[in-house]
């Protein structure tokens, strides 16, 4: 009997081993940038546990920790695909990683399909590597047309990370549509890991800056915001994606409130698809509290790679990629998305504000 | 630069540097004693930090509590880190030390790391929210967006003059221990020679525990006091302000406290100036403390005040 | 053993050497082969090291800065002028860059040549000083370089770094350059120039009054350590393919990476370091089962994030403690020392 039941089970396990797809999912688990890897973590695996299943066998996920770092970006998307066999991979987060990554997934033909990736460089002569998120020309426009019409800002000071070529990229995207609409623009800079922007503060407050732009990431988006309503700074604050997570607010505290920023997707925003009311309600459900920004590009992003598989019809990467790289209309939880041509989503950008120590749903900026 | 912009620069930088100087004092303790660059003085810095935010998580306990528990352990595990990584190569030659020390401040990091996890915490309820209220000299009342604000001023947030205060507390309590206490002539005994030093009885061991221990805990204050005014802490927050404070160690003259605090100052005041008056080069801040290192160990390595005869515990 | 003996040995071991190298491009899997080229950067990378840092006595702490302009200077090199053209977004690189373009070798020539410059225009004032005075000095210009190469965004491209660089680092070059560099440095380390500096390392007193030289002498250490790191940068580059500021790319981490390296294998020792450099490629692949999720008895359980790291650091902290001469001390690989292992064990 004992013998049966083992070997019922060998088989068991065996048929399962061989009937699983394998996604990779490269995330910076640890390192500068965790926040963004484990919260859209997350959402991968709500989406996994949700929609286990495509062309009848099991998703199985591999995650492999990046450290937020360029090396172990390359490594472990070599490792994806030459030890683990992934059929596509999720990630990677940050632009930088996604870049390096992408060059070994461009080569051996493998999707690679970014959750957060918004430098243009990250998609740019790619045929191989796409995004479910907006690019930074676009990002650039809408805190623009933010900061310049709906603010009525007429001056802004634009705090540069010098050490993110997200940073630098979104910066320089805001200026050219600033000049467009007519106002001036002045940069301050500074290096991620900073603490002290009195300096910078001082400076913009001189030169009579109605409106900061931050262009960063969390952290020092926080840090600026205390210093400068310290410094007396009472007028608008804004900032891009990078802003969009809890740490913001836990770190900013009061003087976070009333920072407007520009993101993906609010759980507050009306929902457009059946997915988007599916995810808020599983996430509310497990986690018994409102889903952020990334844990939704997380979810998005295993649904067109799911999507691609089932299209495809089969678990060859050639023609995975290929039918990512065809998703329309896809109806995601942060929006219809349309990969284009050139691998980037079609999307629009939605406007948050902080209130009281929320994050607000405001408006909607389309493309 | 009008006038009141400088000013405020003066005391935004005041504001950094006494920070600085707090964290250099630590540094230049362990030195003056032992000729080690103690690589791991920031991490203890971190360690502090980190102690403070989940005693109070944990506990729920007043602030206060928090901040001796976190200054005690600081000392506790400087002291463990003496006992564990330096003593042992005690006798090897110095850079043995040092990349030991270098190892210890990598193994705090990655600790950290696995402990703590690296996103960033929020230490903005720990402690008393008073503490980054401004001062503000000066100024005028104005209605901006249906509130009443002050706008203008020479403004500095209340932990400024805290910080300020607790370093000089931090200087005079050490010059009361090193030249009113037994084990501060020890200390000091040790500073100039060990083999004499133990001959005359001294367990020269314990007193350098002593020392990091010391040293450890105004690495713990300082910790403390940063994560108030900029109010995170995550594993790496150790790193830039132990290197800062490094520079102004040797800048002051390593060795000597109260050259330690005015290289703190003088590293916060130029620093924040630098970028007040070249906003463009705000990117090179920390080139520019370097700048300062090589010039200054280049010029005069024994920096502003580390003359022999001076203070050197 | 005679000298042609040896000759003989070493012709055959490096012949074997190539024979390995091309077995396994052919039949192992691209992960494996890209992580055969990663022990020989990480080689040369050690080496070099080796030669400041072990053989010479003094302790610099500025390699990464030396492997940046290395790296830097070779990918603007290599990079076709569209690719530039497209990649300097912010501002447009400056002449001459912008219109050249030189084969791989060339490029990484240069780029050690550049980086052998940097290390002298640095070596001059820093080696007056000594001890860990020198060390911080050193990680000072290190940290000076990368910051420049972050904001000089008409050379550099910023914190965008350089992208889409030709992939040229393959196992032939990597390792066919490791060659060379032990080549150089092991005969620079056994001439009387080696013995020179390993005077000055023991005794800096004795050894200037003996006559040498001390600061021609390191300061000839430390650049041609320069050199090679500036090799090693180039390689790294092409076979990352993409180079940025970032303090985990080029700075100070990756200066503390090869740091563990050599003290792993022996600080002081050319063949510990490349052993050295061979573990720590190996082990950061390998020891990343401690951060996926694992099975023990039965327990399923997440991985532990940063677990790798924290393996490294305590390795780091033990050896330095409990083993600080590393693996191979201060001793080298020598043909005699191999011959005599078999006698030994022969006799028993």
């Amino acid at each position: 009997m004992r013998k049966l039941v083992l070997i019922v089970l060998v088989v068991f396990l065996s048929v399962s081993a061989f009937s699983t797809i394998k996604v990779g999912a490269i995330l910076p688990m640890t390192g500068g940038v965790a926040a963004f890897g484990q919260m859209i973590w997350q959402g991968v695996q709500l989406a996994n546990e949700l929609f286990p299943q495509v062309l009848g066998q099991e998703i199985e996920i591999v995650l492999l920790d990046n450290n937020s770092d360029k090396v172990q970006a390359v490594n472990t998307t070599r490792r994806a695909i030459e030890q683990d066999k992934v059929v596509a991979i999720i990630g990677q987060v940050i632009s930088s990683n996604t870049i390096a990554g992408g060059t070994v997934a461009e080569e051996s033909g493998v999707a690679m399909v970014s959750p957060s990736s918004t430098n243009p460089l990250v998609t740019q002569d790619r045929k191989y590597v796409s995004r479910v998120c907006f690019s930074d020309p676009f990002q650039g426009v809408a805190a623009a047309l933010l900061a310049f019409n709906n603010m009525g800002a007429k001056n802004v000071a634009v705090f540069v990370d010098v050490e993110q070529d997200y940073a630098v990229g979104f910066a320089n995207f805001f200026k050219d549509t600033a000049i467009e609409l007519g106002g001036t623009v002045f940069y301050e800079y500074y290096k991620s890991g900073d603490q002290d922007f009195t300096a910078q503060i001082s400076d913009a407050l001189s030169k009579n800056a109605d409106a900061f732009f931050i262009p960063g990431y969390y952290q020092e988006i926080a840090l600026i915001a205390i210093q400068a309503r310290q410094l007396g700074f009472y007028d608008p604050i804004i900032a891009g994606d990078g802003a969009a997570v809890p740490e913001t607010i836990e770190i900013g505290g009061a003087a976070v409130n009333g920072l407007y920023f520009t993101t993906h997707y609010d759980s507050g925003s009306p929902a457009v698809t059946d997915n988007a009311k599916l995810f808020v309600e599983a996430y509310t459900k497990k986690y018994g509290e409102a889903p952020g920004t990334f844990t939704a590009l997380g979810f998005d992003t295993y649904l067109v790679i799911r999507d691609a598989i089932e299209r495809a019809g089969s678990t060859d990467r050639e023609a995975i990629a290929q039918a990512v790289r065809q998703t329309k209309d896809f109806p995601a939880v942060t929006g219809i998305i349309t990969i284009n041509e050139s691998g980037d989503a079609i999307k629009s950008v939605a406007i948050v504000k902080i209130e009281n120590g929320k994050f607000v749903y405001d408006t909607t900026i389309n493309p | 630069m009008d006038p009141k912009t400088l000013l405020q620069n003066f005391v935004n930088g005041l504001s950094l540097g006494s920070l600085y100087a707090l964290i250099a004092i630590g540094y230049t303790m362990v030195y003056g004693i032992l000729r080690l660059i103690n690589f791991a003085h920031g991490d203890i810095f971190m360690m502090a930090a980190y102690f403070t935010f989940f005693f109070v998580t944990l506990t729920q306990l007043p602030w206060y509590f928090a901040a001796i528990f976190a200054i005690a352990s600081a000392a506790v595990l400087g002291f463990g880190v003496d006992r564990i990584a330096y003593k042992p190569i005690r006798k090897a030659p110095r850079i043995s030390a040092l990349i030991t020390a270098i190892g210890v401040s990598f193994f705090l990091e990655s600790l950290a790391v696995v402990i703590f996890s690296g996103i960033p915490r929020s230490f903005r309820t720990i402690f008393p929210q008073f503490l980054n209220e401004m001062i503000i000299l000066g100024g005028h009342m104005e209605v901006k967006y249906g509130q009443e604000v002050i706008l203008g001023g020479i403004r500095f947030p209340i932990i400024s003059v805290v910080t300020l205060i607790v370093t000089a507390v931090a200087i005079v309590f050490l010059w009361w221990f090193i030249y009113k206490t037994k084990i501060g002539m020890a200390m000091r005994s040790v500073s100039v020679d060990i083999p004499t030093t133990s001959l005359m009885g001294v367990n020269v061991d314990r007193i350098i525990g002593m020392t990091f221990a010391l040293g450890s805990a105004l690495a713990g204050v300082g910790g403390i006091l940063w994560a108030v005014r900029y109010p995170q802490v995550w594993p790496y927050m150790g790193f830039i302000p132990g290197m800062k404070a490094f520079v102004a160690a040797v800048f002051g003259g390593i060795g000597s406290v109260p050259g330690a605090v005015m290289g703190g100052l003088i590293l916060g005041i130029t620093e924040v100036m630098m970028v007040g008056l070249f906003p463009g080069a705000a990117g090179y801040r920390d080139a520019f403390a370097f700048f300062i290192l090589i010039i200054i160990l280049s010029v005069k390595p024994s920096g502003l005040l580390g003359k022999p005869e001076l203070v050197k515990v | 053993m005679t000298v042609k003996k040896r000759i003989v040995f070493t012709a055959v071991a490096i012949i074997c050497l190539i024979i390995v190298l091309y077995l396994s491009q052919e039949f192992m899997s691209s992960y494996y082969s890209r992580i055969i080229t990663l022990i020989g950067i990480y080689g040369i990378m050690a080496v070099s090291l080796t030669l400041v840092n072990g053989i010479s006595g003094v302790f610099s702490l500025g390699h990464a800065g030396f492997i940046a302009v290395g790296a830097y200077t070779s990918a603007l090199l290599t990079l076709s002028p569209q690719q530039k053209e497209i990649t300097f977004l912010i501002e447009k690189l400056i002449w001459p860059f912008n219109s050249i373009q030189l084969p791989f070798f060339w490029a990484t020539l240069i780029g050690g040549v550049v980086a052998a410059i940097f290390a002298l225009a640095i070596g001059w004032p820093s080696l007056r000083l000594t001890g860990d005075y020198f060390a911080i000095a050193t990680l000072g210009f290190a940290e000076i370089i990368r910051i420049f190469a972050l904001n000089l965004n008409s050379l550099t491209n910023g914190a965008l770094g350089l992208k889409a660089l030709p992939d040229h680092s393959n196992i032939w070059a990597s390792w066919g350059w490791l060659l060379v560099t032990v080549a150089c440095v092991t005969s620079l380390s056994y001439s009387s120039f080696g013995r020179a500096l390993r005077a000055i390392r023991e005794d800096r007193v004795a050894a200037q009054a003996m006559g040498i030289n001390v600061f021609k002498h390191q300061l000839m250490a430390f650049v041609v350590g320069g050199f090679f790191a500036g090799i090693s940068g180039s390689l790294y580059a092409h076979w990352l393919s993409t180079i940025d500021p970032r303090t985990n790319t080029i700075g100070i981490m990756l200066t503390f990476n090869v740091l563990i390296m050599i003290v792993l294998g022996g600080l002081g020792s050319i063949t510990g370091a490349i052993i050295g450099g061979a573990l720590f490629a190996f082990l950061s692949e390998w020891l990343r089962f401690l951060e996926g999720p694992m099975n023990i008895l039965g327990f399923k359980i997440m991985g532990i994030t940063g677990l790798r790291m924290l393996v490294f650091s305590s390795l780091f902290v033990v050896i330095m403690i409990f083993w600080p001469r590393g693996i191979m001390g201060r001793r080298e690989f020598s043909w005699d020392g191999l011959a005599s292992l078999f006698k030994r064990r022969d006799r028993k």
